[in-house]
């Protein structure tokens, strides 16, 4: 086979691919037919691989270079054997040992690679260009996109999982010098930029030397790497699910501009489609929150968390209820709905929560979970890990759907959740939460809320949910409250 | 690589890319966010494919080892990411089945 025909077989099964991306994704439209989308997108992917394995095994040797097998030389065929078998396995490994709670730390990290690899890949192209005719501003540009935000995505990434994975304090760190460092930061990425885009071309306007080139691009490299650093420490942990999505959504652009670079047209549409779906996936998640995203890259705000309060702070009593007396309360009512929270994520308490569900179900009570769109540490978080726990999806109700049930229904249940069901987010212009759509937990008849301590919720504020007359409070931590209540509702 | 796709050509690719998944995306249930972000995650693992070119091109040692590198991490996000979403994904049931049975396949 001639080389023109290959490179052009090579590019039309890379559209196919590409397609399967395109199919994949739009299958996850419905829990129903998900599982099969992911399959039809890792199926591409295999496509993917194996064509440019084979491609490159059939293409000629580049010049100067003694190949082994086809167009790879020995080291490259053992980078690529070698890179697939141990990546791979990790990769493999970490998947599937991982709890479902830890999720979101663990996509952050393949995150994070990812976005290395597209930096890596800017970088070396970059080394094969500087100087040569290949060397156009156009193609510089990519090298540089690439190279800033593949590298910004991999720091920026790992701090984002070693804050969720507890390796990091949680809180907001300020870096020192704080807007300042940021600027200058800014700045030395700016001139590199200007410097390298001057210095491209065919007759350029600025004459480098290669060496000087080189130097300036690891200056920008490292500026980068520093960046991601900077940008992820001031942001609390309770919003890292919206900065893990935005760098999702970084590391697709720069895939898709190692693409531009190596010309690849699967590259950019696979990164493009990430691209959209984070940048889309971020804006829902920061209106889910009533933040607009600059609002919570300034960082600072998760400050509060954990803090403890006053337990009449908010001017009202609160109510304490017993573990029998909910029971008997949940028993014996005809409609309930369960309002989980992150704090049901911490305890690690779907397990229990599903067998209190069942129990309750068994004794003819229908039982609903409402579930807030930022409810648990990503997006749908907390459907991922009732689904963990065996409870049906159609029982999950989205928050436009459950919110008018809360008037019919008798006793609703609120295990760790906080800001979510904040009335004060409907009522109160001042209060920082205010214009968050949230659950209308206090239109129930009834109310009880298993919670620690009377500690604020990750915005800081009071919850005038828990001095309600209509609340009982069950402190307890959210697995031993659960496990209190099952073992009360089965000896009624 | 080939050199036969323009820059032009490209720019539209990327364009049409982008409005696609805008499209795509914004019809996901929320129930479905966390497996949708972890599924794009192992898309953008497509990176291995630039890798594995690299390390085809290489001649030198930096080369190979940027290469080697950027093979490494970029099969650790497909392939782990892949298995996660697809061990996420196998949970969302319509009816619940007897806990513990589906742990072997994970």
């Amino acid at each position: 086979m001639d080389q023109a025909t290959l490179s052009t077989l090579f590019i039309l099964i890379g559209a196919l691919a590409a397609g399967s991306f395109v199919i994949g994704l739009h299958y996850m439209n419905s829990p129903a037919t998900a599982r099969n989308g992911n399959l039809i997108s890792a199926g591409g992917m295999t496509v993917a691989v194996v064509t440019t394995f084979v491609y490159l095994l059939l293409r000629d040797c580049h010049e100067g270079a003694t190949c082994a097998v086809g167009g790879l030389t020995s080291p490259a065929l053992i980078i690529i054997v070698g890179g697939f078998a141990i990546g791979g396995a990790v990769g493999l490994f970490l998947a599937l040992r991982i709890a479902m709670t830890a999720m979101p730390q663990l996509v952050s990290l393949f995150n994070a690679v990812g976005g290395g690899a597209a930096a890596l890949v800017a970088l070396f192209d970059y080394r094969n260009i500087v100087g040569g005719p290949d060397e156009s501003i156009s193609t510089v540009i990519f090298v540089i996109l690439g190279v800033l935000i593949g590298s910004i995505t991999f720091t920026g990434s790992l701090i984002a999982s070693g804050k969720l994975q507890g390796l990091l304090p949680g809180k907001p760190i300020a870096v020192p010098g704080g807007v300042i460092t940021t600027a200058i930061l800014g700045a030395i990425a700016l001139v590199t930029t200007i410097l390298l885009v001057l210095g491209a071309g065919d007759s350029p306007m600025l004459e480098l030397a290669t060496e000087i080139k080189t130097v300036l691009l690891v200056v920008l490299l490292g500026t980068a790497l520093t960046f991601g650093v900077t940008m992820v420490l001031p942001i609390g942990g309770a919003d890292m699910p919206v900065v893990i999505s935005l760098l999702n959504s970084f590391t697709g652009t720069a895939a898709a501009m190692s693409g531009f670079v190596l010309e690849s047209p699967l590259l950019i549409i696979a990164g493009a489609l990430v691209g959209a779906a984070g940048g889309i996936l971020t804006k829902l998640m920061a209106d889910a929150m009533n933040r607009s995203l600059l609002n919570i890259m300034v960082g600072g705000f998760g400050g509060a968390e954990g803090t403890q309060a006053d337990p009449t702070a908010g001017g009202g009593t609160v109510r304490q209820v017993g573990v029998d007396d909910a029971a008997i309360q949940l028993a014996y009512a005809q409609n309930v709905i369960i309002v989980p929270g992150y704090g049901l994520a911490v305890a690690q308490a779907q397990h229990a929560v599903r067998e209190l569900g069942d129990i309750l179900e068994d004794r003819g009570v229908i039982v609903n979970y409402a579930i807030h769109p930022v409810a648990g540490r990503m997006p749908g978080h907390m459907n991922v890990l009732l689904a963990e726990a065996n409870v049906p999806y159609p029982q999950l109700k989205e928050m436009d759907d459950i919110n008018p049930e809360f008037p019919r229904c008798d006793v609703a249940l609120v295990i760790g959740a906080n800001d979510v069901t904040n009335p004060v987010a409907r009522t109160d212009p001042a209060s920082p939460i205010y214009g968050m759509p949230i659950l209308d937990v206090d239109e129930a008849k009834s109310i009880i809320v298993i919670k620690r301590s009377m500690g604020r919720g990750y915005a800081g504020i009071d919850n005038s949910l828990y001095t309600n007359p209509k609340t009982g409070m069950l402190f307890s931590d959210a697995k031993a409250g659960l496990e209190q209540l099952i073992a009360a509702v089965k000896a009624l | 690589m080939s050199g036969e796709i323009s820059l032009l050509g490209s720019l539209v690719i990327f364009i049409m890319a982008v409005l696609v998944g805008f499209e795509v995306i914004s019809k996901v249930p929320a129930t479905l966010h966390t497996p949708l972000m972890s599924g794009a995650n192992s898309i953008h693992g497509i990176v291995v494919i630039g890798g594995m070119i690299i390390a085809a091109e290489a001649s030198d040692p930096l080369g190979y080892t940027l290469a080697a590198i950027a093979v490494l991490f970029g099969a650790m996000n497909v392939v782990g990411g892949y298995v996660v979403t697809d061990r996420m994904l196998q949970m969302f049931r319509k009816k619940p089945t007897a806990p513990k049975a589906d742990r072997k396949e994970a």
